[in-house]
């Protein structure tokens, strides 16, 4: 199958969150991809707030299979937490975890008014009650497949499939 | 000792017992794990579940008061049940109790243990002897080895001065009672640390030491000139039968860390300490309090260190 234009699927993002969203919203990337994705809106959307980086390692529910892996990044929340109406985002939407386990940490930072979840690319197979606000694009791939957002040196996205190396976590 | 019963069958880290053979792989995980623990240390809620549901027993026995506490501050951020044990030193004290403790402790499910022990080899000998679901963690042991000292020296050295690759690192003082200096020593030297120089009298410092990878100096003139960073160690009362040296009075003169001194060293230098300090002895006042000195971030930094070794240890 052929996977759907990543640099579209940010400006259809952008413009979904422009209509809806004010400007006092602030953006959380979760590494890796969900950080890019949430930089480049940043700059579409002009908002003035900071955004906020999170690597959900430390929040993870397979800690206990996987262990915790090398090259964890410093979760950076330069917000209010408090009252903050938040666009949670990532590139690939999948089983729902790494939303639960971002959630999680979030709240570890303050209680915020409310948290919208936005993601470039939804591929469906849900295993919790976690539904996004705002979608680049829906995508049915094959269960062995992994959709990976890539970066070229020129600050370009694309989407590819990999086999995945582990059944969904 | 040999490193290899730290590494599991699958390459990864079983136990932290010594800083020696360590791989540097392993060594930087654990730095640039502490220093996401770092960021949450620093939020409203300090605590992360990584370790919800883990029973973490603190076994010392030896007294300590900061290592004790940061390990168990540590456990508690990453949601772990602690249990501290101080348990008095007798001279009968033979590895078949402390082989019997452990044994009971595992029987009421302990998932790691944490240990402070006056004999060298402790902290081995217990993790050759349990099963392997169970992680150690040596919090020094005799003379031989404190890693979590020495990983928290290196995050610290990390923190201020970037690359190891361009560093003077002098360490001063007891060099020869010292399991900080030692476990520091390989460190420093398996993170590419070019120039590790050890300063100390002669009755203080190891014989071959030079074997280790250091250049030995035994005046501070020449041997603070142009580093990066002076780490200064306790002179071990406690750990001294014989007459090593004159007096803590001529000890100050020769080796105590003055401003003085200190001016040999680079203008950005920083000053370490492992504590507990005896100033006027190996540090002056003016030092410890001064510009130059992290000994208090030091500490800090030793907590998100030890949630980094205890959560790399139990997810392996």
């Amino acid at each position: 199958m052929t996977l759907p234009d990543a640099e579209q699927l940010v400006d259809r993002l952008a413009e979904q969150i422009r209509r809806e969203a004010t400007a006092s919203v602030a953006l959380v990337g979760i590494y890796t991809g969900g950080v890019w994705i949430a930089e480049r809106l940043h700059r579409a959307l002009g908002l003035s707030t900071p955004i906020g980086t999170i690597d959900i390692a430390f929040y993870r529910d397979d800690y206990k299979k996987t262990g915790l892996r090398a090259g964890v990044k410093p979760s950076d929340i330069p917000f209010r937490v408090e009252n903050a109406d938040i666009i949670l985002v990532d590139d690939v939407l999948y089983t729902g975890r790494t939303i639960r386990a971002a959630l999680n940490e979030i709240f570890d930072y303050g209680r915020p008014t409310s948290i919208r979840l936005a993601a470039l690319v939804d591929r469906g197979g849900r295993q919790l009650p976690i539904c996004p606000q705002f979608v680049g694009a829906t995508v049915e791939v094959d269960l062995d497949r992994t959709i990976e957002l890539r970066r070229d040196e020129g600050g370009r996205f694309s989407l590819a499939l990999t086999p995945a190396s582990a059944p969904p976590p | 000792m040999s490193a290899d019963l730290q590494i599991n069958t699958a390459g990864k880290l079983q136990h932290l017992l010594t800083t020696e053979g360590l791989p540097s792989e392993i060594l930087l995980q654990i730095l640039d794990t502490a220093r996401s623990f770092v960021s949450v240390t620093e939020r409203e809620v300090k605590k992360v579940p990584l370790l919800r549901g883990k029973a973490i027993f603190n076994l010392f026995f030896e007294p300590s008061t900061r290592t004790r506490t940061t390990f168990e501050i540590a456990a508690k951020r990453l949601s772990a049940d602690v249990v501290n044990l101080n348990i008095a030193t007798s001279s009968q004290t033979k590895g078949e109790t402390l082989l019997d403790t452990v044994a009971n402790l595992t029987a009421m499910h302990a998932d790691m243990f944490i240990v402070r022990h006056s004999e060298s080899g402790a902290a081995h000998l217990i993790a050759r002897n349990v099963g392997p679901d169970i992680h150690v963690i040596n919090a020094g042991d005799g003379r031989h080895a404190h890693p979590t000292q020495a990983l928290l020296d290196m995050f610290t050295i990390r923190h201020y001065k970037g690359e190891f690759k361009e560093l003077r690192v002098a360490i001063v003082g007891d060099i020869l009672h010292s399991r900080v200096a030692r476990s520091e020593i390989h460190a420093l030297t398996t993170l590419g640390v070019p120039e590790v120089r050890v300063i100390g009298p002669r009755t203080l410092l190891p014989r071959q030491v030079q074997n280790l990878g250091v250049q030995v100096f035994h005046d501070m003139e020449t041997g603070l000139r142009d580093v990066d960073v002076v780490m200064m160690l306790r002179l071990q009362h406690e750990r001294m039968n014989g007459a090593l040296l004159p007096s803590a009075g001529e000890f100050f003169k020769s080796y105590g860390l003055t401003p003085e001194k200190l001016a040999r060293a680079k203008p950005d230098a920083i000053v370490m300490h492992p504590g507990p300090m005896n100033r006027g002895v190996e540090i002056d006042s003016a030092v410890a309090d001064g510009r130059q000195s992290v000994i208090l971030p030091q500490v800090t930094f030793g907590i998100a260190v030890r949630m980094a070794v205890m959560g790399i240890l139990a997810g392996n």
